[in-house]
Order: structure tokens, then sequence, then C-alpha cells
């Protein structure tokens, strides 16, 4: 049923939209909880536990029972509150934890078996025996369920936003909005930031008779002072943007909902923005939420919360009943009652547990002839679907008056929200008087202001907000007060009751639900406190009170009365439990922003790689690096594709696209020192245009990184790192001279990207660099292994290297990145002759293995020493100190049982085992003692059997022990080889 | 998300650093000379403060350089940013009287039982 000319609304557009199957109306502007209830619209679903009916009880975010699904297919989601949807024109939503229907539900039957699911019903029945487990969840899971999550990709965009103010106010009610007054009139860069779609908080439920600050209704009120806001150009407003996380130093975050008026037609647009702020001053003027009542069944459709009721009337012109009771412990519900009474709509009756109502509204209320219940309760209250009769008795008497209603107007006070403030460490303290928590001590540079400060009537908010903001804005010019001083009239409040448990006697045997939406009952905390619990964060734990995904918002306080009473403590003894953000649910869409499928991670490409897509690689992820995995030919698979791969390359000619290994320019009076600290060997002594292979160690004596470093010049080295170390071993080495060793003049510059790298491998690989540099001698006497020299080509200058990691004659060339696939071009074209075969870097790993190289991070975990990996011979003995030296003569390290690199070789040669198989002795019964692992295995096509490099106990001790590697079918014999298994003598690498 | 202010750059969001954990722990000049505890001692041992810490920082996606910080690890206070190789300031901190240094309330540090 709907009134006309509703503030809220524009009811010239009707908007049409389908719940549960069924096909309804209703106006722009509402939300889908405004819409429903205008079209008598009340059970939204069923309850967590006990299947039973609820409905809609507030209108805001603190909503604990309409939560619906919203819409279908990629669009769905799940657990959207309806009193924060706001209506478009073919919206779909549907009731949740319901089955076959909400109106005919299989699961209430919980609902009559309720003596049977107590506080930790679960924890106690379904997890023993431990292994049964298992079997509950399924039953559980579908039982208890929320949602259901979308199963195909959100096609909506989200995205992130940064932004940095003087002055962040958060929430546009009566305080807000005049703060945003006050600050804007100082020249400050203002943020406003509103949950709900439209400003003014409380002044969307106001009356607009009553209440009037400076002689206006308040709605009028609020569009002067928008007016002003929108005029200034050093305010922004965002709406329907929820501020969900208060962080260090003034940093917060908001989630904000664009256009949600438009629903999920903007599928290309975006539909949610993060909001990421950082303001110099915090204003928190987020208002307070409304408590429910304990008692009796006090959760059927048609209870709902007061002042919410009040917004729908006045706000929506929604009229939610006829006969209508109202039940209270303070003066605010009393307005509702006026509300009612504007629209000549009358209320059966106000029952208020205080015995002497003496302040102003609730006189009003009598003298308008409504029907005033004081000392009283209601003590139960029937009806299925919804509510039907009210039962009110005296406090301590029994006689019961049976009432028929069709709506329960409630109200147990105001909490405020100090979720934000209590995010940003505030100190918090105990308000005795109306059971409130409000901020005491702020942590970080904000106020709270309003009714989230504790403040509730009119006057006061205007009064207070005028002189804390001045002098919050202005702390360093006391006396003066900007803006214009805005007041209203002087009512006299009444003194809140405190009512935690109502018919406390009869908890046993009663529904008295705490938290809505998790089903928690005054009974399940009484059952938690004799059982033991004692911490409040145990209690909430245990009986799961707070714990949905409306965090309490109705329920917290509550549950602290409660517990109380039942103990005797004083709540400020109690303390709270600890309010986490985010304030409300935030998308995991959100969240994500553009940082999803390729923006997931930054994607590296060579500037050859147009050729190897060209030329139908496979790609491998080497750290961010896309690299080159094999190149298969039509049919080829992996295996084949390989093996030719690593046999051209022996037999003739490999080009590898080299280009990801990291590449360190030093330059500096103490390079070759720097060297010294930082490698294994020693440095100062490489000629100019010479290589030589480093391993870098940490202080602990493990390695970390290898690779090869040449010396262009007297003081000019560059440094190759393994591909995906290149970051962290730049990391490390400016640490090292930054923090240690300042005195040391190096300077480090990252060339990776500057430089494309081409590796031409195997016994013509001179053919190549011959044709392509015909002027120069490649011969092993002027052009040895490990050495350097720099050309021209095209007169572009190439840096070529001979230096070798698969084992046979190499020549690595680097150019200018701009200029490599021309190169890697002209390679291929001149190679022709000699079956050029590009390789991918599983060959790369054939190839290095055959020849018993090692790969960090294969060969090595973290544990393994250059000794472990019979490296002495790169282990300087003549050195004082070297990264790691130290480490290297620890007791642990020099042990002889230590894991070490070893062959391996199947005596089935057609084996290849798994990498990361373990290896033993003997067999026996589980569990074996292991003696090592494999650490690399292949199938090497150069010497047609299987090869495996491993780490074994004693292991260069032991070559031509027999060892086993057990596997679920069967044990494979292995033997303990040499790990160099192609060109033990390096006649090929020197050829 | 801290606010840093880099010695080099200003003020900056958190998320251009990372942490190089507890400063002033200086490599030792005579390693050959340390015992295997004394090595480790220098490895691997870090006090963990909760409280006044001083921390190395490093303006990693940003000028790259390092320098120290003093932060209370329990309230994420930043009191003091000074460079590598200086002396740390002497800073009086207001140590965390609960646990983890969060409020008394809203803490959920408290018994329903009586003490």
């Amino acid at each position: 049923m709907r009134l006309q000319n509703n503030k809220n609304l524009n009811q010239t557009k009707r908007i049409g939209f389908i719940f549960d199957g069924k096909k309804y109306y209703g106006y722009e502007g509402d939300t889908l909880a405004s819409a429903l209830l205008s079209n008598n619209v009340h059970l939204l679903g069923r309850s967590f536990k006990y299947h039973r009916p609820r409905g809609i009880i507030s209108a805001g975010c603190e909503e604990p029972n309409g939560i619906v699904q919203l819409e279908l297919n990629e669009f769905t989601e799940p657990n959207r509150r309806a009193t924060e949807i706001i209506l478009y024109e073919g919206l779909i939503a549907k009731s949740q934890n319901r089955w076959p229907s909400v109106k005919y539900d299989v699961g209430a039957i919980n609902d009559l078996l309720a003596p049977f699911f107590p506080a930790g019903f679960y924890y106690k029945t379904f997890m023993w025996p431990p292994k049964f487990w298992k079997t509950y969840e399924h039953f559980i899971r579908r039982a208890a369920g929320l949602g259901d999550s979308p199963k195909k990709d959100d096609p909506h965009k989200y995205e992130h936003y940064h932004y940095h103010c003087d002055t962040l106010i958060v929430g546009s009610g009566v305080s807000g909005l005049y703060a945003a007054k006050i600050a804007a009139s100082k020249n400050l860069k203002v943020l406003l930031v509103e949950q709900e779609a439209q400003t003014g908080g409380a002044i969307l439920s106001s009356n607009k008779h009553e209440n009037k600050i400076n002689g206006k209704n308040q709605t009028e009120w609020k569009h002067q002072i928008l007016d002003e806001l929108k005029k200034a150009k050093n305010v922004k407003i965002i709406t329907s943007t929820t501020l969900f996380a208060y962080m260090h130093y003034n940093y917060l975050l908001a989630i904000q909902d664009l256009q949600p008026s438009k629903g999920k037609d903007k599928k290309n647009s975006i539909r949610q923005v993060i909001w990421k702020i950082r303001a110099k001053k915090v204003i928190l003027a987020t208002g307070s939420i409304e408590r429910p009542l304990t008692f009796n069944n006090n959760d059927r459709p048609g209870i709902m919360l007061a002042n919410s009721v009040s917004k729908y009337l006045n706000g929506y012109g929604v009229k939610l009943g006829k006969d209508i009771v109202i039940f209270t412990n303070n003066d605010s519900a009393y307005q509702t009652a006026i509300d009612f009474h504007h629209h000549n709509i009358n209320i059966a009756a106000v029952v208020d547990v205080r015995n002497n109502i003496e302040s102003d509204i609730p006189l009003k209320v009598r003298n308008l002839g409504i029907k005033i219940y004081s000392g009283s309760i209601i003590s139960n209250t029937t009806g299925r679907r919804k509510i039907k009769t009210v039962h009110i008795k005296k406090i301590n008497e029994n006689n019961v008056k049976v009432l028929n209603c069709d709506l329960l107007c409630m109200s147990g006070g105001w909490s405020p929200t100090v979720h934000l403030f209590t995010q940003s460490r505030g100190k918090l303290k105990f308000r005795d008087e109306d059971s409130c928590f409000i901020p005491h001590q702020a942590h970080q540079n904000s106020l709270s202001i309003g009714s989230c400060n504790g403040v509730f009537d009119l006057k006061n908010i205007l009064k207070e907000t005028y002189s804390t903001v001045n002098f919050f804005l202005n702390a360093d010019k006391k006396d003066s007060l900007d803006g214009k001083v805005f007041e209203s009239e002087t009512i006299k409040i009444g003194k809140q009751e405190n009512a935690w448990l109502i018919n406390k006697k009869n908890i046993g045997k009663s529904k008295m639900f705490v938290d809505f939406q998790n089903d928690v009952t005054a009974k399940d905390i009484k059952i938690a406190l004799s059982e033991g619990f004692q911490s409040i964060e145990h209690v909430k734990r245990y009986t799961t009170n707070g714990m949905a995904t409306d965090q309490g918002k109705t329920s917290n306080v509550n549950a602290l009365g409660i517990i109380s009473e039942l103990t005797g403590q004083d709540i400020s003894d109690l303390g709270t439990t600890t309010f986490r953000l985010p304030y409300t649910p935030v998308t995991f869409g959100a969240m994500a922003g553009r940082f999803v499928k390729e923006f997931f991670d930054i994607e590296r490409t060579t500037s050859i790689h147009s050729w190897h897509v060209r030329n139908n690689a496979l790609f491998e992820d080497v750290g961010q690096w896309k690299r080159p995995w094999y190149y298969p030919k039509k049919n080829e698979t992996m295996d084949e594709a390989v093996s030719r791969e690593v046999k051209a390359t022996r037999d003739s000619l490999g080009i590898l696209d080299a280009s990801t290994l990291g590449k360190i320019d030093l330059k500096g009076r103490d390079v070759s020192e720097f060297l010294n600290r930082v490698y294994t060997n020693a440095w100062s002594k490489l000629a100019i245009g010479k290589c030589r292979y480093g391993v870098m160690l940490g202080d602990d004596g493990m390695v970390v990184d290898d690779g090869v470093t040449t010396r262009l010049g007297e003081h000019h080295y560059v440094m190759t790192t393994t591909t995906g170390n290149a970051a962290s071993v730049m990391s490390k080495l400016e640490d090292w001279l930054q923090t240690e060793w300042p005195e040391l003049e190096v300077y480090l510059t990252s060339v990776t990207e500057q430089f494309g790298t081409i590796s031409l491998n195997g016994p013509n690989s001179r053919k190549i660099v011959e044709s392509l540099f015909p002027d120069q001698n490649f011969s092993s006497e002027s052009f040895p292994h490990m050495s350097y020299k720099e050309f021209e080509i095209d007169n572009v200058p190439c840096r070529v290297m001979r230096i070798s990691f698969t084992g046979e004659i190499c020549y690595e060339i680097n150019i200018l990145g701009s200029y490599a696939l021309s190169l890697w071009n002209k390679c291929m074209d001149i190679g022709k002759n000699f079956n050029i075969t590009p390789y991918g870097t599983e060959a790369m790993h054939v190839l290095r293995a055959e020849k018993g190289y090692i790969i960090v991070g294969q060969e090595t975990d973290g544990s393994v020493t250059p000794v472990d990996l019979d490296m002495n011979w790169i282990v300087s003995k003549k050195k004082y100190d070297f990264v790691g030296k130290r480490a290297l003569l620890r007791s642990d390290t020099v042990k002889e049982d230590r894991k070490q690199l070893v062959g391996i070789l199947t005596v089935d040669p057609s084996i290849v085992l798994e990498e990361g198989s373990q290896l033993v002795e003997v067999e026996t019964s589980l569990p074996m003692p292991m003696v090592g692992h494999i650490t690399s295995s292949y199938y090497s096509p150069n010497l047609g059997r299987s090869i495996a490099l491993a780490l074994v106990k004693s292991g260069t001790k032991k070559k031509g022990a027999k060892l086993i590697v057990p596997t679920v079918n069967k044990s494979i014999e292995v033997e303990i080889a040499n790990p160099v298994f192609v060109d033990p003598g390096n006649e090929r690498l020197l050829a | 998300m801290l606010l840093i202010n880099c010695p080099y750059c200003g003020e900056r969001e958190q998320e251009e650093f990372t942490c190089g954990g507890e400063a002033h722990i200086e490599r030792p000049q005579n390693p050959p000379d340390l015992t295997d505890d004394q090595w480790a001692d220098y490895l691997f041992l870090r006090q963990n403060i909760k409280g006044l810490q001083y921390e190395r920082w490093n303006h990693a996606f940003g000028c790259r350089q390092w320098f120290n910080v003093a932060r209370n690890t329990a309230t994420d206070e930043i009191l003091a940013v000074y460079n590598m190789g200086e002396k740390p300031p002497q800073l009086e901190s207001n140590d965390p009287l609960t646990p983890c240094g969060e409020p008394p309330i809203g803490s959920g540090n408290f018994s329903t039982s009586k003490k």
C-alpha cells in the first residue's frame, strides 16, 4: 500500500521487477525492500538454522533477514541485502535458504527440532569421529546454504581510484552535511561519502511537520545545504559509497556502486569502484543503528525496527500495516507513532517497559489519544508467515492481554556506529544511561560527530557539530567560528530503561532471537556461559553471535547486555568484540579491480617474441617472462619436439632466445673488490675481455644465484643472473652497497631489457658468426672459450661472448633490443644450410643436464652449498671473506654426509624418473630411511637413454653404488654416476 | 597502510616500500674469528619487539634507497625516519598495555567472570 508524494521517490516512473518468479512494480528511488513491502511482500526468506519465516526488519545495511540472491547466471550475486539494492527495471531476485519454496520449506522441521540444535551443536555432534566430517559436511553445507556463488565469469568491470583530500566526511546526515558546509567555507578540499543512494541519513526518515531546523523542515534544509555544496568547487559528494575500512594514517577504503539504478545492463561500463582515500582529517558522522528487543518470538515477519518503519512511511510512502503496536524502552519509537498519526493511521498500542513516562514525545502521543501500556512488555507473539497477535502484560503480573496486529515496531535503544572509529584504533567508553559504546579517545586525526558520537537529539547535534567541527578544522585558530549557526527546538527526552531480556524467567522455553541472521537465541548465550565460556570473544565464536555477513550490527550490543544480565557483570567490564573491516561485505570483483586475467601479473616478453609466436612456440612462464618452451612441428609430441631440438643442437646448430637472463651493468672504481665480496671466487685478476662464471651465496652459505660476468673495461663489468632472480639479485647488491659497504664506489644499472641476447650453440655455430662478422677471426686461439669481443653489424654494436650452457661451442650475441629480431632473422637465414633449429627452455634443460650444469632453484633449494654441488673449485680459499664464506665452515656445512650432487642412471635405460622422487638404499617398512632425491630427470636423445641429477647423502663418494627409487607400482633400480654425461673432457666445448 | 616519509622523496604510500627487518645489525668485520654461535646470532637472531623498533626500509618502487625507520610495532606509529649510517635517535614510545597493543575496549581482552 503506497501513499502519494514521497520525497525519496519519483512516482511518475514505475519500475517492474521479479521476485521469486512473480512480477511486481515499484517506483524510481525505491530499494528492493521498500518496493517489496509496498507490494505487501513481507516474507523474504528462511532463517539460517531453524528455517523460520523471516521478513525485512530494517531499512539499511544492518539488515539481518532480508537477504536475496540477485540476478541470474553470470550476473548473479548471493547474500545481497534487499534494503541496499536500488530498484531498476527488470531486476530479478529470489529468496535464499529455502527449499522448495519460501512458503513451504522442508528445513522448517528444524524449528520443531530446535531443542536439539543448541549452541555448539555442530561442534559437539559432527566433529567426532574426525574422519566422518567428510560425510557430514556435504549435508550440513547444503542445509545451511546461504546463496549460490556465480559459476561464470563476471562480465562487469571494476576499478580502483586513489583520492587525497583535506577533510573526509563519512555520512551525510544532519551532522555530516553541516560539517561539510563548515569545511567547505574554510576552503578545504572536502570529500563527502554517503552509503545510501540519497544523501540525508536520518533526514530520509524524518517527518516534515516536526524537528525543524531554523524553521525549515529537514528535507528543505538538506536541499539548501546541498545546493551550496554543489556550487562549491572544493567539495565532492559521492553517494552509494560505503566506507568499509579505516586504516593507518587516515587511509580509508570505500566501495562505490556506480549507477546502481542501471542494474546489470551496464555490462561494459564499470560497476564498482574502490576508493583508496588518504585524508588529512577525517570526520565520522556515521550515525547509529537501532537495536531490536529480545522477547519470545521476536523474529516474525511484520516485526520491524521502529525507526525503519518511519523511514518506509515518510521516505517511501509505504504503509506497512493498519493494526500497529509499538514496543519500546525509550522515547524515539514514539516518533513512529506520531509519524503514523500524521498519515491518519491509527496506533493500537504503545507498550513501554518504563513506568514513568513524562517526557515530551510520549506526552504528545498520549495527547493524541493513543493507548500507552506503561511498565509492560510483550511476552509473546503469534502468526506463522506474518505477525497476527501480541501478548501484552504488566512486568510483574500474569494477566495477558492479546491484541490483534499486523505490524509490531520495536526499539531497544540505539547503538552509535563506532565501527570505523574502532578500526582506526580509537578507544571507546561505555555510557551507562543508554547503554552505548561511544568514542572516547581518537587514535588518528579524526572527529566523531552526531549520533555516532552518542548525541541523539537534533538540537545538541547542531550545537555540537558547529563547535567541534570548527575547532577540529581550525585547531590552531580557536576563536574563529565559521559557518552559519543552525538551531532546533528543545525537546525533553526521557531516560531509556535497559531491557536486555524480556521475561527472563522463560528463557529456557522461549525463542528470543538475538542474532537474526545466524539464528542465535538468548538461550544459546546462556548455554555458552554455563558451559564455561568466559571471554566475550569465545562466547561469540561458540554461539556464532555477530558472525554472519551483517557482522552483528543489530545483535552485538544486545548480546553483551544479555551476558551482563546473566552474569551480573557490568557491560563496561565485558568490553566488546572487535569491529573488523570490512564494515559491509565487499565483492571480490571490486577488490581485484582491473588486476584480473592478463592484468593479474605483469607479462614480460622479449623483443623476439613475435617470431616465437609465428613459429608455433609453446610458452613457459619463467618468473614474469614468457619463454619459448618448445617449437612443435605439425604432429610432433612434446618429447619428439624436444628430442629433435636437442639432437640438432649437438649435431649441428641450435638457436636460443636468451634475452630474459638478468643483466646488470657495474661501473666504478671498486667493482672488482665488490665482485670479490659477493661471489665465491676471485675477480681482481680477470683480464679485460674475459668472462668468468660465478656463484653467489647468502651469508648462510647457501647458493642463491649463478651466472657469467664479463669484464668490459678496467672499471666496467656486466653481470648475468638467472632469469627468475634478476630483480632480487639487483636488490641484494644495492642493499650491500648502500648499507654495509658505502665506502665502495660502484654504480649498478639493470640492463636486462635494453639488450636482446641470441645464443648460437653447436659445432656449426662458428660458421654463423663468421658469416655475420666476416672480418673477424673466431678460431679458438684468437677468440677462446670464456672471452668477449665487441663487433659491429650494419653499424650496430654487438657484444659477443663465447660462453656455453650446453657444452657445445657457443656464441652469445647481445644487441640493442630493437635490433634483436632483425639479427635473429639474419641468423635463421644464414643457418638454413646448417639445419639451424630454434630450441626452447625444455631442450635447454636437457642439454645442460647432459653436461651436468646446474640450475639454481632446481638442483638447489636454499639448503645447498657450492661444496655440496661438487664445486669446490669455485670457492676461493685465499680470500679473507666473501658473502657466505663463514657459513661454509660451520660444523653442519662441513659434514661429510651432506646431500651432494651426483648423476643418476637407471638400470633400465628406458625409464625416465619423476623429478622429486626419493632415493633409498634398501626397501624397508614405512617410513623408509631416505638418502636423497632426484632434482632433474630427462630422456637424453644424444645418449639414447634416461639421465638424472640428484642430491644424495655422501653422494660424491658413492659413485657406482646402487640405490632404489620406490614408487607406488614398482621399485626402480638406479646407479650413482658422474653428473657429466656428455663430453666430460670438454673437447667439444673448447673445439 | 602506512604513510612513510622517504628522506629522498617525501611522503609515499607503504606499497612503494619493502621492509628489511631490524636495523643496526652490522655484518661482522672479522667473520673467521667468530664462533658458529656468534655467526648464527648475526644471521638469524632478531628481537621482534612489540613496541619501539628500529627497522630498515627500502623505497623499492621509488628511489630504491635504503633508510631507517623507528616504528612502534604495536600501534604502527612511525616516530622517526633517518639515514643509513646514522645512530638511532633516542625516543620515548608508549608501550602497549594490552597483548597486541589494541585498545582495551573493542579488543575482547575481557572475561565474563568477575576478577
